[in-house]
């Protein structure tokens, strides 16, 4: 028992499993009490209270639901196609998981799972099957409204996913890696955000941020006014409750990205080393209120305008920033 | 390779958490099926024809387009990623792929691809 220990892989195995199940329960937790700050904020945004009623200020409201979710009768429609109709809520949290195993969230090794050379590809990736989620939810449920839902999400979806991929590459460009440690390593004198054309990809992720995340004004794919509920019409008891968290998930994962990418990671005045990672989520928490500040402030977009956004306006505008900063990069190099 | 193995593992975890609350909560759910708690939703409505019909064409050439853009895009980051190295060359090799890129999209909007209406 002693010998199998010492293993250096058995400890590896072993210690990654401790941080992903630590990761997995703060995630739940975070996105319990997202859930809980959104609905507080909606209501002192629109003049009321928010939930008040279960526990002191409503502080228990997230359990409640989550129990009522649990215990909810779960209906399957007629004709629907069982298997995909079970695989697609799994679909539309995993993804948004994984992309937490790159996420370095201080600088020691133990604050994060692992430091892939291709960090940021992975999580482009997983923000890619993300996509599968709500199409085949839309399309297994055998309703109308789901699979209207369904297809403008899918073409929302990969309309923004270019925009968003190519205000990642400034970064690269900045940074010289794919790396997620070595790209939050080098913002350690000057976050990215704070040159003309990092604030200007970080202005173009987090609006792609958005609409991959199906958050108003981009909610396009579950606009209750006109889709009932959109992909998740027909779906009810805890598979709902995997979308929700899924949405929820996916804009924890993002805010963590974009934080790494343009807001400088762990980088951060005053505080020890130890304590870093206390910048991090500082910074991860603004974030997360800024979209939930957006959803309570703007109408959402017409289709039209919505495509017309992401290919008109931002697919160009992503295009040229990364030619001029080539060029600046090219420039520097020179002098 | 060894640093992929803790994503393979979240991957084992991320299943396994999903699938466990799906097959959790199925267990202790009631159940109680009829014919028209079955139908599919629409508005009260007695359901009209099969939902999977035949939806516009626009669609489908946002996905082609897609395509084209993202294999671009999945192109710039190992240029990106070794620019410093190629310096000039390089320079000049991206801004000759992005202006031809720019053309097929100017082409695009010529033929109003891209129009919603």
């Amino acid at each position: 028992m002693a010998a199998f220990w010492h293993d250096p892989n058995v400890r590896m195995v072993f210690w990654a499993l401790v941080k992903i199940l630590v990761i997995l329960q703060a995630m739940l937790g975070v996105v319990s009490y997202m859930i809980y700050a959104e609905r507080k904020i909606a209501g002192h945004m629109q003049a009321r209270v928010g939930p008040n009623r279960v526990g002191p200020l409503g502080l228990f409201q997230p359990i409640a639901d989550v129990a009522k979710l649990f215990f909810k009768e779960e209906f399957i429609p007629d004709g629907a196609n069982k298997v995909i109709f079970h695989i697609a809520p799994m679909l539309a949290v995993i993804p948004a998981l994984i992309v937490f195993s790159v996420v370095p969230f201080g600088p020691q090794d133990a604050l994060r799972v692992t430091d892939l050379n291709v960090g940021l590809l992975l999580f482009l990736a997983m923000s890619s099957i993300g996509v599968y989620a709500i199409v085949l939810g839309g399309w297994s449920s055998n309703n109308k409204y789901a699979l209207l839902g369904g297809l403008r999400s899918s073409a929302q979806m990969i309309s923004y996913e270019l925009p968003m991929g190519l205000s990642c590459i400034p970064v690269i460009l900045l940074a010289g890696s794919l790396s997620l440690v070595e790209i939050v390593r080098m913002q350690e004198h000057w976050w990215f955000v704070a040159t003309p054309f990092g604030l200007l990809a970080f202005a173009i992720f987090m609006i792609t941020a958005l609409a991959e995340t199906n958050r108003a004004p981009f909610d396009l794919p579950e606009a209750e006014a006109e889709l009932v509920a959109g992909f998740h019409t027909e779906y009810s008891s805890m598979k709902f409750g995997l979308f929700f968290l899924g949405e929820f998930a996916n804009v924890i994962s993002i805010s963590c990205i974009a934080v790494t990418l343009f807001l400088g990671g762990w980088n951060g005045p005053w505080l020890p080393d130890a304590f870093k990672f206390v910048w991090f989520f500082l910074k991860l928490a603004a974030l997360l209120f800024f979209f939930i500040w957006v959803r309570w402030t703007y109408p959402r977009l017409r289709y039209d305008q919505l495509m017309n956004l992401g290919w008109k306006v931002l697919l160009p505008l992503a295009l040229a920033n990364v030619l001029v900063t080539a060029i600046v990069v090219w420039w520097r190099a020179q002098g | 390779m060894t640093e992929y193995v803790p994503v393979l593992l979240f991957l084992l975890v991320a299943i396994g958490f999903a699938g466990g609350t799906i097959g959790l909560s199925s267990l202790i759910v009631p159940r109680r099926r009829n014919a028209v708690k079955n139908s599919s939703y629409e508005c009260g409505v007695e359901p009209v024809g099969d939902a999977l019909q035949r939806f516009t064409v626009k669609f489908y050439l946002v996905a082609v387009l897609f395509i084209l853009f993202d294999i671009e895009a999945v192109f710039l980051y190992p240029w990106a990623v070794t620019f410093r190295r190629l310096g000039l060359y390089g320079l000049i090799e991206m801004a000759l792929f992005i202006v031809i890129l720019f053309v097929g999209y100017v082409y695009l909007l010529r033929k109003r691809a891209l129009e919603w209406d």
